[in-house]
């Protein structure tokens, strides 16, 4: 399973913070997962095309074309803005 | 662990001075302190709440302090980062940084707020006359950290 989270507008415009989600056939990277994402339609087509969409793997920000192993922490999120 | 991720408000003075105490090779004590202003984008902003990733946030302030910790000879450092609802005036970030001199003190605070504001999972929703709204990332924030990339970092 992927344990997969949502921040910030991103979760606000998914409608959604966290699912856990069976690693899909023929899926091995991060952005193969969000292309199967958008089938959903809705909000979720609009994922894709996210300006600056920021993706962390087990908690560490990686580029979008970063691999998936089942059992990984993922999480979708706009650019940071603490401090 | 010099992190720390809280709703509670700190005390500027305490926490500098139990970052020095017991330690007299500190000769330089270097701060930053961010505050939640009351205007944005030239409306007026009344309340700002604070979004992060529990978890990551902790890892990823860690590592930022860790680098600190390697470039710079460094005695000690503190990151306290305040969650949830904040008001115009309000707290939100103390970084500080013991070392023997201030170059290094200086050096290393600057590099820990310019990562910590790209790298560390916060986000800043604030809420103005016009309703609430997520605060957009600046491109500044972005050049600001770029100035400490070293070779093959």
């Amino acid at each position: 399973m992927l344990n997969i989270l949502y921040f910030a507008s991103v979760r606000e415009r998914l409608g959604r913070s966290a699912e856990e989600l069976a690693l899909p056939a023929g899926v091995r990277d991060v952005a193969g997962l969000i292309r199967h994402l958008g089938q959903r339609g809705g909000a979720w087509e609009d994922l894709a095309g996210t300006r600056n969409l920021r993706c962390a793997v087990n908690q560490q920000m990686v580029p979008l074309e970063s691999p998936l192993a089942d059992g990984d922490e993922l999480a979708f999120f706009p650019p940071v803005t603490g401090g | 662990m010099p992190v720390r991720i809280q709703e509670a408000d700190f005390d500027i003075g305490s926490e500098l001075a139990d970052l020095c105490r017991a330690e007299p090779r500190v000769g330089a004590l270097a701060s930053f302190v961010g505050l939640v202003r009351d205007v944005s984008g030239g409306d007026g902003v009344s309340e700002m709440s604070l979004e992060h990733y529990p978890g990551m946030t902790e890892k990823a302030l860690a590592a930022i302090v860790g680098e600190a910790l390697q470039r710079w000879s460094l005695i000690d450092a503190l990151v306290i980062h305040r969650v949830g609802r904040l008001l115009p005036g309000d707290r939100i970030v103390l970084v500080a940084v013991a070392a023997a001199h201030r170059a290094e003190a200086f050096a290393a605070c600057e590099f820990i707020m310019d990562y910590l504001k790209t790298r560390a999972p916060f986000w800043k929703r604030e809420l103005t006359a016009a309703g609430a709204r997520w605060v957009e990332a600046r491109d500044d924030d972005d050049r600001a950290a770029e100035r400490w990339r070293q070779p093959g970092g």
